[in-house]
């Protein structure tokens, strides 16, 4: 009998160890920063709850996710540049123009798909003259991409003489507007593109790449890798997905013009920087930047909801920023003291 | 001459900029040949090793590799060719795992529909296998930033050795390591040597070359300047022409 007993106790201790052995497991995958923005979303539900009546309401969500998703669609290409040691300030920019070629283009009598394919065709541009400088001609990716952030916003103004562009097309409003299973279609867009870009980073080149570039661009030229075009390669998925963004803006509000999405550059690489990415490049998660989405967004919903003017949202999401950064900051330290 | 050599170069030139780093350099490795190299800083050691690997072009001069002239305009090229290299500072990807960097840019990948993806398991495998090889008490899911100087050194010689190279060029691979790891690492060469890899190893000791190298030359300003043949008896005679062509005097 007592061996028995013996028996179940040890078995239960075992199944305990298993438990915790796999908890340690999945709380090692997932790391401090994931671990610590799901406790900081699950602190901002309940304060804002509390807070706001209306903020668990079905459609709240909705709202904060098309608010999420224009800026999330750009922080997919975002955090790919800069894990890879790279930064991209020219988003906002491809965004606003990408958005108006596509918003023409539709006016003109052309379907919503060419305008799409046109508008993903010029990020996809841009981001090859962006990348193609900083590979070939070794320059700082912050000035390259400011630079073009000034370029093309400056061509859209010119074309465009300053005038909004107003869509007609239904097709192209019901991407930015409809619902599908009661989900924004935004919703779903970004949802898709984070899955099938968090399938692809572990299981591909690409994504083995993008960390080995932004940890050590001269080891990985010297294993034999083309960096040149994997660095052109990663500001080409950078662009296309800011354009995305862009087009996705206008579907939103129905306009286009050439200031929209100003500092919208600024917004995702909060997101990116708080979803852990480290500046320094070589690390960083997809999964991490989704969340910090999630987080920031429900922080704005919440805030508003709250009654707290609108204004304040700068300083604050500023301030969100540099507490990422310096807690990245000193979790890099401590690391190294270790 | 041997008969057989691995490599050979004939005139081999580099300038950077206006600089001759080095000045026609005629030398051979045989198969199975362990070659030391010595020289002070700016001797031009690197440079030649750098340019055997395809890291640089040379300037001048041809490269013949197993009896064939070969032109390499990247390291992919060399590797290609079957010629690895350990460099001096590892050129590893601290932010990778042990598995990473040793299949890095060298990927094996298994077909996937129409795509191509990483094969993640047997690089895992062959990892594990290519360590425990080197005695190397090390999981292959561990990243290299954390791991410590004489076991991120292992990834490194575990890297190069993974595709069967017929040639391995050592560039200052004992610089950073402790007096059991350096005689470890000069194991593995004397190892390498009777697994029929030739090796071109550079170093600023004598007495780690002298104890592993079939042939030593010695280079100053780009050229080379003396060729011995180790002999255990005659040290001191050897470490005096070692010292004269290092230096540039005339042995008396």
């Amino acid at each position: 009998m007592m061996a028995h007993v013996d028996s179940i106790k040890k078995g239960a201790t075992a199944s305990n160890n298993s438990f915790l052995i796999r908890a340690e497991k999945v709380k090692n995958h997932l790391g401090p920063t994931i671990l610590g923005l799901l406790a900081v979303l699950a602190a901002e539900i309940l304060i804002f709850t509390i807070k706001s009546p209306y903020f668990l309401h079905v459609g709240n969500f909705a709202n904060i996710g098309r608010a999420m998703s224009i800026i999330g669609i750009g922080s997919l290409g975002a955090t790919i540049v800069i894990i890879a040691g790279g930064f991209d300030l020219s988003v906002g920019s491809i965004m606003a123009a990408a958005g108006m070629l596509a918003s023409f283009l539709c006016n003109q009598g052309l379907s919503t798909g060419i305008g799409l394919v046109s508008a993903l065709f010029l990020g996809g541009v841009i981001g090859l003259l962006n990348g193609s400088v900083i590979a070939f001609f070794r320059i700082n990716p912050l000035i390259t991409t400011l630079a073009m952030l000034s370029i093309v916003r400056g061509i859209a103004y010119i074309i465009s003489g300053g005038d909004a562009i107003v869509i007609s097309n239904s097709a192209f409003l019901a991407i930015g507007t409809n619902d599908f299973l009661g989900i924004p279609i935004t919703v779903w867009i970004t949802v898709a593109l984070f899955l099938v870009m968090g399938a692809l980073m572990p299981r591909t080149r690409l994504g083995r790449y993008v960390y080995a570039i932004g940890s050590s661009l001269r080891a990985s030229k010297l294993s034999g890798i083309h960096v040149n075009r994997w660095i052109i390669l990663f500001y080409v998925i950078s662009g296309v997905t800011a354009a995305l963004a862009g087009f996705v803006t206008v579907a939103r509000t129905g306009q286009a013009e050439p200031s929209a999405n100003i500092g919208a550059e600024l917004d995702m690489i909060t997101a990116v920087i708080l979803g852990g990415t480290s500046l320094r490049g070589g690390k960083g998660k997809l999964l991490g930047t989704f969340l910090a989405l999630i987080v920031l967004a429900i922080l704005s919903n919440g805030l508003i909801l709250s009654g707290i003017p609108s204004y304040w949202q700068l300083p604050i999401k500023g301030l969100v920023l540099m507490t990422a950064i310096i807690w990245g900051e000193i979790r890099r330290t401590s690391r190294d003291v270790d | 001459m041997i008969e057989d050599p691995v490599l050979r170069t004939t005139n081999l030139s580099k300038n950077f900029g206006g600089i001759s780093v080095l000045n026609s350099v005629d030398f051979h490795v045989g198969s199975n040949e362990s070659l030391g190299l010595i020289g002070d800083n700016g001797a031009g050691k690197s440079t030649l090793v750098k340019i055997l690997a395809g890291v640089y072009s040379p300037s001048g001069g041809e490269i013949f590799f197993n009896g064939s002239p070969v032109t390499f305009n990247s390291p992919s090229d060399a590797r290609d060719a079957g010629i690895e290299i350990i460099y001096q500072d590892l050129a590893l990807c601290d932010d990778l795992d042990a598995a990473s960097n040793i299949f890095l840019g060298r990927e094996l990948r298994h077909r996937v529909g129409v795509s191509r993806w990483l094969d993640r398991r047997t690089m895992m495998d062959e990892a594990r296998i290519a360590l425990a090889e080197l005695g190397a008490d090390i999981p292959p899911d561990q990243l290299v930033g954390s791991m410590s100087g004489g076991q991120r050194q292992l990834i490194s010689v575990a890297r190069a050795l993974q595709f069967s190279p017929k040639l391995l060029l050592m560039d200052e691979p004992t610089a950073a390591l402790s007096n059991t790891k350096i005689h470890l690492l000069l194991d593995l060469v004397k190892k390498l040597k009777n697994k029929g890899v030739s090796v071109i190893l550079i170093s600023h000791r004598f007495t780690d070359l002298i104890s592993v190298c079939d042939r030593i030359i010695a280079m100053r300003e780009g050229a080379i300047k003396a060729e011995i043949v180790p002999d255990l008896d005659k040290v001191s005679e050897m470490m005096a022409i070692m010292q004269a062509a290092l230096s540039g005097e005339s042995i008396s």
